[in-house]
């Protein structure tokens, strides 16, 4: 379909956002039975009567989740409720062992927080409506049939791992003047979040195995207008990155839709990472009838003030004092700054240091060609596939003069195609700088000699045409070789 | 061989543990008396003779080796066939669930095992615990021993008829809204619904959840104690048990004793829609309380009159939720899966299969009473109806140590008699939902025969939550009494009626 230029929506509309997140937690057990939460395994194998919602088996709270959920609403400014409950969303669907999801539906355990985030520049504030706690479904894999979808599939495979597993869900207020930045804003809002739930070491946060998911809602309303327009509901959208892209998308479609007089229809919408664009799912034109109802296997959670409390000590710091104590360390400027968050490279260059590395060398790295390689790679920067220990290795070898910058970039390709640790990359590569001046002085003499006008000139006093004789040695040296000592030499013989 | 059936389940543990009687000799007389009679009363879904005596040989062999015996080792029991237990099917009474193995025992299961009692099979029940009668069950309807054309109660109707046919001494029961008293009140036996929280309901199929109680049934107060013993005590596969110690229930029993009780009879439960002969039993079995030494008073619950209205909104909810699991997916019944069938198509052939009309009406009415929009008005109400209710109990504890009322209306109706009309089966609940609405403990013993129709009635105890060693002291009380005016137990003159089975022989 046919998009309407972004500048164009943006002159004639404001976008309104809505972000609901999913955390699946780190918790070692589900969220109501003892089964471990370790992804991966054999199909069904982390199953027992409770998790099945086999007849007669009952609920019990998992102490450690409701823990993490508490600390998470903390880190967001939420308020913690006194009293709450958890509620039952009935439906059908092979998913759901009971049939109905344990979940909390008025009485949410963290409400009323927020989150600021910056764009270029610009702070935003994302207000949290409320985090309430869930569990996990289990997954479907449908065989046969065209679409991938349980309409038509020959049968479904039921895998029942996953449910149970502890999920937290963030959801804000509708995010409201961001402008064109919204596509952005929403994904500072997911890299904060993310940073954040790392952090407080609460979830894997990994986007792509789905313990981080991200429904994003958004809708246009004319320039002006203080009526919020029909929104959209975009899921399966697996990286920060998409998180953007899939808004700018919508942003775009649904402006094609109204500027051509039609009406956007409130659905949701699947994100296809591959082709860049949404297509439609489930229409909520009729909302479902979940029947919601207090859980009564369960007991009401009162979190006493104590505990919470408790629970406030042991908040890591806030990201962004973090972030101000950290560039104060580090030397970085607002600019440098900028980058380093907006590449996502912070953790990793405070991980890279604390390995060794000089800050300027080790966000020299991250937000420079290891951001342009995982951009390129569609890869999040955590999983471009060196570590931060690796890069303190890397810079390492180059402050010793083993390898230059040049060589550098070859030992990360040794790195990223799975070779090893930089050194090993180095050593087997046969990459090291040539510090021999029996092969230099050879290979200088050589370049010398084959360009008598060069050495003439260079012998007249044009020292800058040095530069000419001097890549011609690095090309012979295959580029293993320190510059410097090549001129020197050069500029020794013609002396 | 039949002082064995006769004699309680104290007396047979005694028997077994001094070894006068082996575990296997009483489990045996059991045995073949469910051989001779349950063609008849039809109380059992399944017996395992060779499980139950491979049991009794094992309890025998502790004792031959010195091992310590609990009070009712080597006894019977017959479990309600809502209780999951390995190696044998569950039911539920339900055709949906016909041929599930539960993998995993319930706690109360776990705890009947490990108190080494002997489990004979399981009993019969209407549908899901839905229903007072027995004829709700997919399978078969079971018939009161006292009048094969009645029936023997429900839900628990199994476990009551078995333990008046002398089946077995012992049997495990649920209560929801009364399917342990009702069936014990019209049987003429014992049967108690602990405190809400006091036992486990882990691994019980779930009808209401917020209602549900398992709970013992027996032929004699103290044997109903013993058992509520062995099966009571905080659970932490039950997030809804209470962690608190247990109510000493069998000192209770032991004690039988009301003196400076001060007992308050419901003013709202009689009158019109109650049996002459059940109100003046009731009021007999009151007086024999006030010459054993307990001071009477009449009390007014006025909220209680919404009792039923209340509970027929909150216990369909529960179930349109709890019975979902029944989709034919995982387990159970599984109709229509033809290769072309959709998982919705299968799933809804295999539950308007499976489902009897009871369970779809509550389903139905559930639904409707949680759908936005009716919520407030049905459910929403409903919640408030049992906070009055449970107020009135407050109100009323504040007075008296323990309620008392007729346990059901009437005595057992004929089967078939109230198939048709199901508000006047749920009639036979009125008097025993208010203590599920509130949870506290509650009870029904024998008081005698209604003249009219020569059937048990029974008189129900109400005592607060936690309070259930109450239940004992007064019913133990009131089984004293009139034991001492009948020279026996109200089923000692069932037993009368059966010569055949007192000469040593079955019919």
């Amino acid at each position: 379909m046919s998009l309407m230029p972004y500048d164009e929506v943006l002159a004639a509309y404001d976008p309104a956002l809505g972000l609901e997140v999913h955390v699946e937690l780190n918790t070692a057990s589900k969220m109501f039975c003892g089964c471990s939460t370790e992804f991966g395994a054999a199909p069904n194998t982390h199953t027992c009567p409770v998790c099945l919602g086999l007849p007669g088996a009952l609920p019990v709270l998992n102490a450690k989740a409701v823990e993490s959920v508490i600390r998470i609403g903390l880190a967001l400014n939420c308020s913690i409720a006194t009293w709450c409950r958890f509620a039952r969303k009935n439906y059908f669907y092979p998913d759901m062992p009971k049939n109905f999801q344990t979940s909390q539906y008025d009485e949410p355990i963290c409400f009323d927080g927020f989150v600021d985030v910056e764009v270029d520049g610009v702070g935003y504030r994302v207000e949290i409506e409320r985090v309430h706690m869930e569990e996990d479904a289990g997954k479907l894999t449908h065989v046969g049939g065209a679409t991938g979808r349980i309409q038509g599939a020959d049968y479904s495979l039921l895998d029942y791992n996953r449910a149970g597993v502890p999920l937290m869900e963030i959801v804000t207020r509708p995010v409201l003047g961001t402008g064109a930045a919204a596509p952005k804003v929403a994904r500072a809002y997911m890299t904060q979040l993310r940073e954040l739930l790392r952090a407080l070491g609460v979830s894997d946060v990994r986007m792509e195995q789905g313990s981080l998911r991200c429904d994003a809602n958004v809708s246009l309303a004319p320039k002006g207008s203080d009526v919020l327009g029909t929104r959209t509901e975009t899921k399966n959208v697996n990286s920060l990155r998409s998180v953007e892209r899939a808004l700018t998308y919508e942003i775009q479609r649904q402006g094609e839709v109204l500027a051509t007089g039609g009406r956007v229809h409130q659905e949701t919408r699947h994100w296809h990472e591959d082709g860049g664009h949404t297509s439609p799912g489930r229409s909520k034109e009729q909302a479902e009838d979940y029947r919601y109802f207090p859980e009564p296997d369960l007991v009401p959670i009162a979190p006493s003030r104590e505990w919470v409390e408790q629970l406030r000590a042991t908040l890591p710091e806030p990201p962004a004092a973090r972030r101000r104590r950290l560039v104060s360390d580090w030397g970085f400027t607002e600019l440098e700054l900028r980058d380093v968050v907006g590449t996502g490279s912070l953790d990793l260059i405070a991980e890279t240091v604390a390995a060794g590395a000089a800050p300027a060398a080790a966000r020299k790295w991250w937000s420079g060609e290891l951001a342009r390689r995982a951009n390129a790679a569609g890869v999040e920067l955590d999983e471009v596939g060196i570590t931060a220990a690796q890069v303190a290795e890397l810079q390492g070898l180059i402050d010793a003069g083993t390898i230059n910058d040049k060589l550098a970039r070859q030992v990360i390709d040794g790195v990223l195609a799975g070779e090893g640790a930089p050194a090993a990359v180095v050593q087997s590569r046969g990459l090291a700088v040539v510090s021999d001046d029996g092969a230099l002085t050879e290979a200088v003499d050589a370049a010398i000699a084959a360009n008598p006008e060069v050495a003439q000139r260079i012998r007249d006093g044009k020292v800058q045409a040095a530069g000419a004789l001097i890549g011609q040695v690095m090309k012979a040296m295959k580029g293993q070789a320190d510059a410097g000592r090549v001129r020197e030499l050069i500029l020794q013989q013609l002396n | 061989m039949s002082e064995l059936l006769h004699a309680s389940a104290v007396e047979l543990g005694q028997l077994i543990a001094s070894g006068a009687a082996s575990s296997r000799e009483v489990v045996q007389a059991h045995l073949d008396r469910i051989d001779a009679v349950d063609a008849d009363v039809r109380a059992f879904l399944h017996v395992d003779a060779e499980r139950a005596l491979v049991a009794a040989d094992a309890v025998d062999s502790k004792r031959a080796a010195g091992d310590p015996l609990g009070p009712l080792a080597g006894v019977p029991i017959a479990i309600k066939d809502l209780f999951c237990m390995t190696g044998a099917p569950t039911t539920a009474g339900s055709r949906i669930l016909e041929g599930w193995h539960p993998p995993y025992n319930a706690t109360v299961t776990q705890r009947v095992l490990d108190a080494d009692l002997v489990v004979l099979g399981k009993t019969n029940l209407d549908e899901f615990a839905m229903g007072s009668s027995t004829e709700n069950s997919g399978f078969f309807t079971t018939h009161n021993p006292w009048d094969h054309d009645r029936i023997p109660g429900g839900s628990g109707g199994g476990s009551a008829a078995a333990l008046a046919a002398f089946e077995t001494p012992l049997a495990l029961g649920t209560d929801t809204g009364g399917s342990i008293r009702q069936p014990a009140s019209v049987t003429g036996t014992v049967g108690v619904k602990p405190t809400y929280g006091g036992t486990s309901r882990y691994g019980v199929v779930a009808m209401a959840s917020s209602l549900d109680q398992p709970g013992p049934c027996a032929r004699t107060v103290l044997d109903s104690a013993l058992l509520h013993a062995v099966i009571a005590g905080w659970d932490r596969m039950d997030s809804t048990s209470i962690d608190a110690p247990v109510p000493d229930v069998v000192a209770a029993a032991r004690q039988a004793d009301v003196r400076g009780m001060k007992l308050g009879v419901v003013k709202e439960f009689g009158g019109e829609g109650y049996a002459p002969g059940v109100e003046q039993r009731f009021r007999e079995a009151v007086d024999a309380l006030a010459e054993r030494g307990a001071e009477i008073v009449e009390v007014s619950c006025p909220n209680f009159r919404y009792a039923l209205g209340a509970y027929y909104l909150i216990m369909p909810s529960e179930v349109s939720s709890n019975l979902a699991r029944f989709d034919a997916m995982r387990y159970g019944l599984r109709l229509g899966d033809d290769g072309t069938a959709s998982a919705e198509e299968v799933m809804a052939r295999t539950r308007d299969a499976g489902f009897g009309a009871e369970v779809k009406r509550r389903i139905i009415i559930g639904t409707y009473a949680l759908s936005s929009g009716y919520y407030d008005a049905y459910y929403g109400s409903a919640q408030k109806a049992r906070t009055l209710i449970a107020r009135d109990f407050d109100a009323a504890f504040a007075t008296v140590d323990a309620l008392v009322s007729p346990s059901t209306p009437t005595t057992a109706f004929r089967i078939g008699e109230r198939t048709d009309d199901p508000l006047a089966m749920y009639a036979a609940d009125l008097c025993t939902i208010p203590s599920n609405m509130a949870g506290n403990a509650a009870g029904s013993f024998p008081c005698g025969l209604a003249p009219e129709d020569g059937l048990p009635v029974g008189l129900q105890v109400m005592a607060p939550v936690l309070a259930d060693d109450r239940v004992y002291r007064v019913g133990a009380a009131l089984e004293a009494a009139l034991s001492e005016r009948w020279g026996g137990l109200l089923t000692d003159q069932l037993w009368a009626r059966e010569p055949a089975v007192q000469n040593g022989g079955v019919r």
